[in-house]
């Protein structure tokens, strides 16, 4: 009796608890709303499928508890049941994975206008790198990081002279405008993980890793390293702010090129014009 | 040939292989330390995993504590928040669980329950306990190791767990960690081809494949598994040293490390990746299919009722198995790894749940209509069951590639591997151990304790680990020994995070006082005779409890029937043990 009830009661409990729970995740601020709908879709069908299966061993429990003089049923096997059993499980294991592959199929499709925005990963903080004017990132090479050149830009690629680099201090990002976020590594694994994107993605030394996603919302985001980094793994944080258009341009217009970092007596100069 | 039906009496082959000239053991040194009888070595695997697993208990405390009240202990700092964590799940999944399953239980039951008189190579067996538990020491000596034992994380991830930044990586830690799982790799091995050949040379006369208890099948299937994946884990491992010692590149490309370009150049941080979970993927069902098979046996005695679906039963272990194969890149959906990889192995994880799915079936279909005793090893398996379909379920999450993607590296992550192959098995473990302490001591372990150990257990780990999924999903990240003030955890996520702490605790204790009922109950316990459970499988129709060295006394017992005859209808008493030769022929062989 005790062990049916408590098995009722932990099929109660947990429901009670999904539902009453603060504990849910943060609001969302990209286009991923997909994602979450099939994280629903998969609490139903896996909530569905705990419930029945305790509450069917509690019933069990409670009703063919040992009794003097009753005796087990002897039935080795039912191959109808079984069948039935596999086809039902195997629909219930489709209506997950249908909308789940689909939904990767567009996580996976970077959008045509989306703008490249590269996150380089170190011990234990961020920094980014926009493509400048031109639209290209130049190249890059972990085999060129120096003290002036912390991203290791390639300085013979006129693609890179234009590139703004942004060391170890907060991004901006526009709103509703498609980003492509291009991961790299100077060190060791990283990743790159803001909750409330819900997108993320591991940045590998030695290749260049991505992920694609519309900001949908303004605000301010934290930036949480979520891959094993060392000891300062859990200290990597940054911020992410996603602006109205105007506060954007704003922002990008007081940032310094690669072009301007290397050539200090220009930074200086440039320094004294500013207002 | 399939031969699962019930009264297949008649089928007694003759035997295969001859007697086994065994070692007869001079003194007690042979008798009881170097022992070539497959039950000895079973309690020292045994004895050592349990050891070394209350050292990795000792670290989830600490762990927990740091976690619930950030701050308060300031020994606990990130380094040794991170060292105690891989020490932890690497103890956990190899030496404890790995090493229970099947050195311990492998050693003890596949014997007994094929009829043999041991395993087939006596004196390789007796060596693959040496070498654990040399593995064992050298683990335990990376804890004094200058800079202490490594906090690489389980996964010992590269770049980092060679590099300075982690605890370790330049020290000695990381060393002795790869070298202690190359040993455990080479002793295992040993050990498993042990399980393997003795369960397809050393059977029984009548002990067919399809008669065999689901305990076996497990056990078995599960060391075939290990065989082929643990190499992989030994080249890793084997490459990694190289890397560390030899500046080879094999997982390491050009990087700077603290301002500092390093030698390194052209190797693959992922390859590394790949080889780990083309091991550690299948190690998840190397730890769950001897469970699968062990609470089959429970569930079937303790209910006296056959298991429901014998033949889809061993199909199923054997498909896990086989499909486990191939799923091992779902822990690599944000690795980086080319993304058409997350088709593939989204669809061919979500069909092992097809096949996992009918086992969960046929275990409560077991009990339907069952005479049901609820003794402690059938609470601890419906515990399991819960546990197991809870954390399976989680499963569904994370393999479904895109609903990943936000999951991963959170505690979502911990919280479902924990269910599914943490709490789950050693449940099983210990129903187990409820069940066979009988037949190893000739005594039963203590009911009272047990209920407590039990009750304590069960709600306790549920507990701890089902709300952690809500911590997860709120989006904190694992392998964080601290969150700090973060804008989208509310402060009850603290609160809850202390609950988690407060319930570990008194699970661990529970565990000290099953502990010291297995003390206990050997002086203590009430006297079990042969076959307290009336079960019908061969290891409780020995001659002796304990089983004498050699096991069966002059003749091996002759199998007439698969080892679910209970309740049969007609049948005088609610079991028919599998040497029972039947109402016809009984007192004629
Ligand atoms: C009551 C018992 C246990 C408690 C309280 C516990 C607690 C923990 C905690 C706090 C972590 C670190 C989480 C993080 O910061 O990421 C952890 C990690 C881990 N635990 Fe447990 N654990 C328990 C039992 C087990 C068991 C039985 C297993 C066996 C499979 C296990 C396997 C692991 C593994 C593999 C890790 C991951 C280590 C890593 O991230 O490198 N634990 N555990
Ligand atoms: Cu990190
Ligand atoms: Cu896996």
């Amino acid at each position: 009796m005790a062990v049916a009830l408590v098995l009722v009661l932990v099929v109660v409990g947990s429901i009670l608890f999904h539902i009453l729970s603060p504990w849910w995740w943060s609001p969302i601020a990209s286009n991923w709303g997909y994602i979450d709908q099939t994280l629903i879709i998969t609490f139903w069908i896996t909530g569905a499928v705990f419930s029945a299966v305790v509450l069917f061993m509690a019933y069990c429990v409670f009703r063919f508890r040992h009794r003097e003089g009753v005796k087990a049923d002897y039935n080795p096997e039912n191959k109808k049941l079984e069948w039935w059993l596999t086809a039902v499980t195997a629909v219930g294991v489709a209506a997950m994975l249908a909308p789940g592959l689909y939904v990767w199929s567009q996580f996976i499709t970077v959008p045509d206008d989306a703008t490249e925005v590269e996150v380089v990963g170190q011990q234990w903080q961020w920094s980014y790198r926009l493509p400048g004017q031109d639209g290209r990132l130049g190249k890059s090479d972990n085999r060129l990081v120096t003290y002036e050149n912390p991203l290791g830009i390639d300085p013979d690629d006129p693609y890179g002279q234009d590139d703004v680099v942004i060391e170890a201090a907060d991004l901006h990002l526009p709103i509703d405008k498609p980003v492509k976020m291009l991961l790299r590594s100077i060190d060791v694994l990283h990743d790159f993980y803001v909750p409330e994107f819900r997108a993320k993605m591991d940045m590998v030394p030695g290749t260049v890793t991505y992920f694609w996603f519309t900001p949908t919302r303004t605000g301010t985001f934290e930036v949480l390293c979520a891959e094993l980094c060392g000891t300062g793994h859990g200290y990597m944080r940054g911020i992410v702010m996603v602006d109205t258009e105007e506060d954007y341009q704003a922002w990008l217009d007081g940032q310094t090129t690669f072009a301007q970092l290397s050539a200090p007596t220009t930074v200086g100069v440039m320094d004294a014009d500013e207002p | 040939m399939v031969d699962a039906t019930p009264h297949a009496e008649q089928g007694v082959p003759p035997a295969e292989t001859p007697e086994l000239e065994l070692y007869h053991p001079k003194g007690w040194w042979t008798t009881y330390v170097f022992s070539q009888d497959a039950k000895v070595i079973a309690i020292q695997y045994s004895g050592t995993a349990l050891a070394i697993g209350l050292v990795a208990l000792v670290l989830s405390w600490l762990m927990r504590l740091q976690l619930g009240f950030p701050g308060t202990f300031d020994f606990i700092t990130p380094e040794a928040y991170y060292q105690f964590m891989t020490m932890h799940g690497m103890i956990m999944v190899i030496y404890l669980l790995t090493a229970l399953f099947l050195g311990g239980f492998g050693n003890y039951l596949i014997p007994l329950m094929v009829g043999a008189r041991d395993m087939v190579f006596p004196y390789v067996n007796m060596l693959s306990y040496w070498i654990y538990l040399l593995a064992v020491l050298v683990l335990v000596a990376s804890f004094f190791a200058p800079g202490g034992p490594t906090g690489a994380g389980w996964t010992l991830y590269p770049p980092q767990a060679i590099l300075s930044g982690t605890p370790g990586g330049q020290g000695a830690g990381i060393i002795l960690m790869l070298v202690s799982l190359i040993l455990f790799i080479i002793g295992f091995t040993m050990g498993g081809l042990n399980y393997v050949v003795t369960v397809v040379q050393g059977r029984t006369r009548g002990m067919t494949l399809m008669r065999m208890p689901l305990t076996v099948w497990g056990i078995f299937t599960a060391t075939v598994m290990a065989l082929l994946a643990f190499p992989a884990l030994f080249v890793a491992c084997v490459m990694m040293l190289f890397d560390r010692l030899l500046g080879t590149s094999f997982f390491m490309p050009a990087l700077v490390e603290m301002g500092q370009l390093m030698s390194y150049g052209g190797g693959s941080p992922i390859l590394f990746q790949h080889l780990f979970w083309f091991f550690g993927h299948p190690e998840v069902y190397i730890v769950a299919l001897p469970a699968f098979g062990i609470v089959s046996d429970l569930i079937s005695t303790h209910a006296r009722k056959n298991i429901f679906g014998y033949r889809m039963m061993v199909w199923a272990i054997i498909i896990i198995g086989a499909l486990s194969f191939v799923v091992w890149a779902h822990h690599m959906y944000v690795s980086g790894m080319h993304p058409w990889f997350g088709f593939f192995f989204a669809t061919t994880t979500l069909i092992i749940a097809i096949p996992t799915a009918i086992k969960v079936y046929n275990w409560v279909l077991t009990l339907w209509r069952g005479d049901i005793h609820l003794t402690l090893p059938m609470l601890f398996s419906l515990a399991f069951i819960v546990t197991f379909v809870n954390g399976g379920l989680t499963g569904l999450f994370l393999g479904n590639v895109v609903v990943d993607v936000p999951l991963s590296d959170t505690m979502f992550v911990v919280a479902h591997f924990h269910m599914v192959m943490g709490v789950a098995p050693v449940l099983v473990v210990f129903g187990a151990i409820y069940h066979w302490y009988p037949k190893i001591t000739g005594r039963m372990l203590n009911e009272a304790m047990g209920q407590f150990h039990f009750w304590v257990t069960f709600v306790g780990a549920y507990a701890i680990f089902f709300p952690m999924h809500y911590v997860g999903l709120v989006g904190v990240p694992r392998r964080y020994p601290e969150l700090g003030d973060v804008a989208f955890v509310a402060d009850s996520v603290h609160s809850l995070n202390a609950f988690i702490t407060i319930a570990a605790l008194i699970v661990g204790f529970a565990q000290m006082v099953f502990l010291f009922n297995l003390v206990w109950s050997l002086r203590y316990g009430r006297e079990a005779g042969g076959n307290p459970w009336r079960a019908t499988s061969l290891e409780w129709q020995t001659p002796t409890t304990p089983p004498p060295h050699g096991n069966w006394g002059a003749a091996r017992p002759i199998v007439y029937r698969w080892a679910y005859d209970y309740s049969v209808p007609g049948a005088p008493e609610d079991f028919i043990a599998q040497n029972d030769p039947g109402p016809q022929h009984r007192g004629a062989v």
